[in-house]
Formats: C-alpha cells, sequence, structure tokens
C-alpha cells in the first residue's frame, strides 16, 4: 500500500508528461460521459419521466459535475501557470512601461498573475516601489479580481464560451481604460504620504523558488483545494437555483424589471452590486438566476462586475495607501466603465 | 534564539501561517520569538508582495503561501 501511494507521489517528479496526458485523457473521458449519466441517473428514479421534476433533476445531475469539473480543470493548470509567474516577475515586466502597452500588459497580466485580495496592498506598494507607473498598477489591480479564471470558468460552463469571451474582452476594456484615465489624471500627491515616501527606496531582490515539474503540479493541487474546496457549495446552491428555475419559474419575470428596456437598469444592478462583497462563484449563481427570469445581459453583467470589482472591504484596505479623492476617483473611474459595458451590451448588440 | 516574523494583514493564510510555526516549534521543543506584522508600511519596510510572509532575523525567507511543515522544520533546525 505504503509503495503504491509512494509511486503516486513519485510519478509526476519523474515522467511529468505522462501523468499530464493521463490526467487529461480521464478527465475528458469524464467530461463526455457527463450527459449520458445524468439521464440515467434521472430514468433509474420513480418520478414522472416527462414532468417538471425530472427536467430540473436532469439539469442539475449534468450542470453540476459539469461545472465542478471545469472548474477543477482550469483552476489546476492556473495552479501551475502561477509557479511561473510570481508578482515579482509581473512587476519587472511592468515597470517603466508607457501608458497604453503598459496597461494593456498589466490587465493581461492580472488574469495570470497569482493574485488575493488580501495582499492587495503590499502588491500596490511593491508596484510603485518598482517604478511601475500609477495608471498602469491600477489597470493591474482592477484586471486582478474582476477577470479571473474562476469567472471565466464558471461563465462558460454556466453560459457558453461566448459569454465568457465577452465578459474577459470587457473586463479588459475596464481595467485599460481606467488606468489610463487615472495615470492621465496624476493623482501620484494623492497617495497616504508614507506610501510616496517609499517609492524611492530600492526594492529588495526577492528571489523565486526554482520548482521542479513536480513541484509545480504540487502547485496546481494545491491551487485545487484551496480554490475548488472553497467554492464547491456556492456552486451546488447556483446550480439548484438554476434547476429550480429551469424546472417552474416561468420566463421573463423580471423581462420589466430588469430587461434592456428600462434605461435605469443598469445603474440599478451597479448600485446593487457595489454594497454586496463576494466572489466570482457567489455572485455567478445570482447572474444566472437574473438571466432566466429575463434580465438583459447587459444588466447581469453590470452586475456581476461592480460586486466583483467593486466593494466596502476593498475600498477600506485600500484606504491605507490612498487618500479619499484617490478612491473616489477609483471608485467613480471603474463604475463609469461598467456602467458603459452594461449600456453597450443591452442596446448595442 | 530566532526571531520569526510573520508578515500579513491578518488574512486566514497569515494566521494560518502564524499557527503552523508556533506547533512545529512546540513539537521540536525548539525556543523561539514569534511576532505578527499587520502594520502596512512595517510590512512595506520588507518589500514583500505577497502574504503572508515569513522573516527570519530580518531575512525574508518565504512569501505567498502557508508554508509546509518541513520547510518550517528546515527553518528552525
Amino acid at each position: 500500500m505504503s509503495t503504491i501511494s509512494q509511486t503516486l507521489h513519485e510519478a509526476p517528479r519523474r515522467h511529468p508528461l505522462m501523468v499530464a496526458i493521463a490526467m487529461g485523457a480521464a478527465w475528458l473521458l469524464l467530461y463526455l460521459q457527463l450527459e449520458p449519466l445524468s439521464f440515467a441517473l434521472v430514468r433509474a428514479l420513480p418520478i414522472d419521466q416527462g414532468g417538471h421534476l425530472a427536467g430540473a433533476l436532469q439539469f442539475f445531475f449534468y450542470d453540476t459535475p459539469k461545472v465542478l469539473l471545469l472548474l477543477t480543470g482550469v483552476v489546476f493548470v492556473m495552479g501551475i501557470v502561477h509557479t511561473f509567474i510570481s508578482p515579482e516577475r509581473t512587476r519587472k515586466l511592468l515597470s517603466g512601461r508607457r501608458s497604453g502597452v503598459g496597461n494593456t500588459m498589466a490587465a493581461a497580466l492580472g488574469i495570470v498573475t497569482p493574485f488575493c485580495s488580501c495582499s492587495a496592498v503590499p502588491l500596490f506598494i511593491g508596484f510603485l516601489q518598482a517604478g511601475v507607473p500609477l495608471g498602469i498598477t491600477f489597470s493591474f489591480l482592477i484586471a486582478a479580481p474582476l477577470v479571473n479564471e474562476i469567472a471565466l470558468a464558471m461563465l462558460a460552463a454556466m453560459f457558453g464560451w461566448k459569454i465568457a469571451l465577452l465578459y474577459l474582452s470587457m473586463g479588459l476594456l475596464v481595467a485599460i481604460a481606467a488606468g489610463l484615465l487615472i495615470g492621465a489624471l496624476r493623482m501620484e500627491n494623492s497617495l497616504e504620504d508614507w506610501v510616496r515616501d517609499l517609492q524611492t527606496s530600492p526594492a529588495a531582490p526577492v528571489t523565486a523558488d526554482a520548482l521542479d515539474w513536480g513541484g509545480r503540479f504540487a502547485s496546481g493541487a494545491e491551487h485545487f483545494r484551496e480554490i475548488v474546496g472553497k467554492v464547491w457549495p456556492y456552486i451546488v446552491v447556483g446550480v439548484a437555483l438554476g434547476a429550480a428555475i429551469h424546472g417552474y419559474v416561468p420566463e421573463n419575470l423580471m423581462a420589466s424589471i430588469m430587461g434592456s428596456d428600462s434605461w435605469w437598469s443598469v445603474p440599478a444592478a451597479v448600485g446593487l452590486g457595489v454594497p454586496m462583497y463576494t466572489n466570482a462563484a457567489g455572485v455567478i449563481p445570482i447572474v444566472e438566476a437574473l438571466l432566466a427570469k429575463g434580465a438583459s445581459l447587459g444588466t447581469a453583467l453590470a452586475f456581476m462586475m461592480s460586486v466583483i470589482a467593486l466593494s466596502a472591504p476593498e475600498m477600506l484596505i485600500l484606504r491605507k495607501v490612498l487618500k479619499p479623492k484617490l478612491i473616489v476617483t477609483f471608485a467613480s473611474i471603474v463604475a463609469i466603465g461598467i456602467l458603459f459595458v452594461g449600456f453597450v451590451f443591452n442596446h448595442v448588440l | 534564539m530566532k526571531h520569526i516574523k510573520v508578515l500579513g494583514s491578518g488574512c486566514k493564510k497569515c494566521k494560518l501561517t502564524t499557527k503552523a510555526i508556533q506547533d512545529r516549534a512546540d513539537a521540536l521543543d525548539i525556543g523561539i520569538e514569534l511576532e505578527k506584522v499587520e502594520d502596512f508600511a512595517q510590512i512595506a519596510r520588507y518589500a514583500v508582495m505577497s502574504t503572508p510572509s515569513v522573516v527570519i532575523d530580518e531575512v525574508v525567507v518565504h512569501t505567498g503561501s502557508v508554508p509546509n511543515a518541513a520547510t518550517i522544520d528546515g527553518w528552525l533546525q
């Protein structure tokens, strides 16, 4: 027994490519079996096979493992990607960049750089210390939580790749544009004084740990445990909610309130979203419910973005390094960007 | 006696890190001086970009995650 577990433990280190292929194949096989399995499961139950309950249960049995499996794949791969891109490396790539190119790079790096909102302040300071311009730092800081792999994987699993891609491009657009604007406003004097003084001090070199592939796989597994272990209840509740709506609730219930006809639906969604604080996994079930009840896509996405990108606790943390003027500017610019995204989706697309 | 600081703004992982280090020190019966640094200005002095970070005798040895027991034992011995 111990030799088996030992072999399993050492396998990724010795044959990383083989293990990756085997894991990928197992994942794909499982994924392809989900739909027939869910039908078989519902057929085995003693219920009216053509009824609402059967429809709702089939949706639940298919969607729950599908979303969890997709999330597992994405989170594991991102855990490995994180071992290549440390915040220190991102900072080095961004230091001294011109605005425009720098903002675009910052927003894109925000997707793949490991980021935790509790590290936002040290990261912010670290960027400024290394000579990353303020506007570019903000592009990163907006994109990192807004456009993350969890949000994208869940959007893709629940609403399809098109919506996930739209969310990705709109999120990047908001981050780039807001960072450009904050940079153009030259608000360096609205940093707290102790932060501004730090800018001139040299940053200590931090050596990144050199990892082999075994270590990278371990990082992927650790990321999986951390993320999926935390968000799976949200997913089960979210899909159950979706299943109930799918089976029972009449459509277009919300259309009159959050449909694209009413101009104030987007601002109302953003206004509702700001005081709410949850992660992408928590908000997507709500978005699903909104969409299913007839809210328009722009309104639902604006709501999701405002919940994730703008939150009261984050503002409180940032208050330690930013003066109120800069916080208000930051929040207003991001809010306007989200409003713009909502309106474009509702009226142009 | 080693002076160990855990840098972090009081998030869950920072508390876990502090506890893990204290637990290993107790298990190995090694006396340490453990300090938790939550002030951002103090943290910034060590130029770390992700928390929790571990500083031993003023040298940053670890950033960005909860260290495992083997890593901690390596620091303590």
